[in-house]
């Protein structure tokens, strides 16, 4: 990380110095210093933002028993068998139910809106525009309160926290931001495309389904890693309307108090590799993809 | 970048180019689905928040049993009761929000400006933390802030703070967790605003003998002013309602925050409508000091 990022500086440096070879070492460093200031800032923020997942990674491999919270030795019988403490696999079983039901939902219904918002003209934008804005402008905790209201009034009808409860909150929140990310790029799209493919006799379904839906594609793509990404994260609308059933980061945070299972680090290590990795490749093949 | 794009959030978002289509039902078709699952779930929801927040108990006097009433007195009653952990909440996110924007924007600026080839791969860094859970995450700065660890440890040691300071649960450790959780939704926008601004306007601030200073302050900074109002946004709203951090990182009741006291209403005491109150109340804060703020700062583009 450092050396990629202060190489082009280095390198220019003491080419562009050497005309004044006089001037002294200490002025040079200085200089040096003053051109690379922020990148060296911007290595010490990043390393900022990387230690609390160096922790979790490092712990990870802790032979540190049920509460890892101290430094006991190298192991790796933890990422072997990632579900050898109690509750760890059902309540990471449970997130990525509810991540990928409310992923579907909020993907789909939020590209519906954005596709209205980007291509329609309609009465009410700035209505709709207001519902979608909104959410994302509630603190969670008002979310997750009136959402716990609600369903304590439906209680008599038979609407019971769990599983449903969880899926409905997530899909309302990761709604607005799927729309967001799908309407980015739904604008970024050259219209002549579409009005090529209706000079070819294209029919309005055709001109959307071979021009436009694999255009938008990886806007939808990208608003659903989104929505996955919130939604198995989350923990404190989670927590309102989940009754007693067991998430990832319920979990965790359930845990927090005797100790967490060296697993949970593993698992949120796992995570996080798994969705670096994915976000890279992707941007590789887009790369790849890119015009020559 | 996905994330990236919610940076520039504007709801306020240019019309669109409609290809010369003829107004139809198609567009209340599209929104149907979406706009009502928003109805039913999030304004629906706010309703019955605002009326559980006027019940009053049962006459039978059972816990966690309330019939709807319309004492406006509850409101009264939270917010005298509960007025510490209030300000509390707006002050560690103020805090918060301050160190952040110290710490985004010259990371902002470094990825904008700085970074060449690796932009991308630097704003993918930017959001990458997110990918581990936060609850970990928290956790992890728990433990590394731990007054016995290596970190405090060695401050002591280089006497930069003295001996007998304690992080643990204490205000320093639950403000430090709320700024780092929340860096990156200050970095996004600043980046987005300050992408955009025109390298041509900033060399002709250096033609017209503006030194690097004087060019920041006179160019780049006001223009980067809408990612300035969106970080600070973006920061401050959940850090004001967020309990996790002072749950984990304060643990004990000088740390408190309002969000704390919204949680253990609900679910340890089970009094709905001081909880509901005091969420209620929270929500209109915010709503009024957005509103405040977004006028100060002049943008239109958040709303």
């Amino acid at each position: 990380m450092t050396t990629t990022v202060t190489t082009p500086g280095g390198t220019a440096g003491p080419r562009a110095a050497r005309p004044a070879p006089s001037a002294p070492a200490l002025l040079r460093a200085r200089r040096w210093l003053g051109r690379n200031a922020l990148r060296i800032y911007g290595a010490v923020a990043f390393a900022y933002l990387f230690t609390p997942i160096a922790y979790i990674t490092v712990f990870s491999f802790n032979d540190g028993g049920r509460s890892n919270l101290v430094w006991r030795g190298f192991t790796l019988k933890n990422w072997a068998n990632p579900c050898g403490a109690p509750e760890v696999c059902s309540a990471v079983g449970n997130s990525l139910k509810i991540g990928i039901t409310a992923t579907l939902i909020a993907t789909v219904l939020g590209t519906m809106v954005a596709f209205a918002l980007g291509r329609h003209r309609f009465r009410g934008r700035t209505a709709t525009n207001l519902v979608l804005f909104l959410p994302m402008a509630t603190p969670e905790v008002v979310l997750a309160a009136s959402l716990l209201t609600l369903f304590l009034q439906l209680a008599p009808i038979g609407i019971q926290l769990g599983v449903t409860t969880i899926v409905i909150a997530h899909v309302m929140f990761c709604l607005s931001f799927v729309v967001v990310t799908v309407k980015a790029r739904i604008a970024g799209l050259d219209p002549r495309l579409e009005q090529a493919a209706a000079d070819l006799y294209a029919t309005e379904w055709q001109a959307f389904r071979r021009i436009t839906l694999p255009l938008v594609a990886p806007g939808i793509a990208g608003g659903a890693l989104l929505a996955f990404s919130l939604s198995f994260d989350d923990f404190i609308i989670t927590n309102f309307v989940s009754g007693n059933v067991n998430t990832f980061p319920k979990f965790v945070y359930v845990s927090a108090q005797r100790g967490i299972p060296a697993q949970a680090y593993v698992i949120g290590a796992f995570m996080f590799f798994l969705a670096l990795t994915i976000v890279l490749v992707a941007d590789i093949v887009r790369r790849r993809r890119a015009p020559k | 970048m996905a994330i990236a794009s919610v940076a520039h959030t504007g709801p306020a978002a240019p019309p669109p180019v409609p290809p010369g289509r003829r107004r139809s039902l198609t567009p209340y078709l599209l929104l149907l689905p979406g706009i009502a699952w928003l109805t039913i779930f999030f304004v629906v929801p706010i309703v019955t928040l605002f009326g559980t927040s006027l019940q009053v108990p049962a006459e039978g006097g059972e816990t966690g049993v309330f019939v709807q009433a319309f004492r406006f007195a509850n409101y009264v009653d939270a917010v005298t009761e509960y007025w510490a952990q209030f300000s509390r909440s707006f002050v560690y996110a103020g805090i918060a929000t301050v160190l952040a924007l110290a710490i985004g924007y010259p990371l902002a600026y470094m990825i904008a400006f700085k970074a060449g080839k690796l932009r991308n791969l630097l704003l993918v860094l930017v959001v990458a933390p997110f990918f581990a859970s936060f609850i970990l995450r928290t956790i992890a700065w728990r433990q590394i802030l731990a007054d016995e660890g290596f970190v405090v440890s060695s401050l002591k040691w280089l006497h930069v703070i003295p001996q007998t300071a304690t992080v643990t649960a204490s205000a320093v450790a639950v403000v430090a967790g709320i700024t780092y959780n929340f860096l990156p939704f200050m970095t996004l926008p600043l980046y987005a605003s300050l992408e955009r601004i025109d390298p041509r306007l900033l060399e002709a601030g250096s033609d017209l003998y503006g030194n690097g200073f004087t060019v920041f302050r006179k160019v780049t900074f006001p223009l980067s002013l809408p990612g300035v109002v969106a970080g600070t946004l973006l920061t401050f709203i959940p850090a004001a309602g967020d309990y996790v951090n002072a749950a984990l990182l304060g643990r004990q009741p000088g740390t408190a925050m309002i969000g704390n006291v919204v949680e253990s209403r609900f679910f340890r005491i089970v009094d709905y409508p001081t909880a509901a109150s005091l969420s209620f109340v929270l929500m209109a804060a915010i709503l009024v000091l957005v509103f405040l703020y977004i006028r100060k700062a002049g943008t239109e583009e958040l709303v």
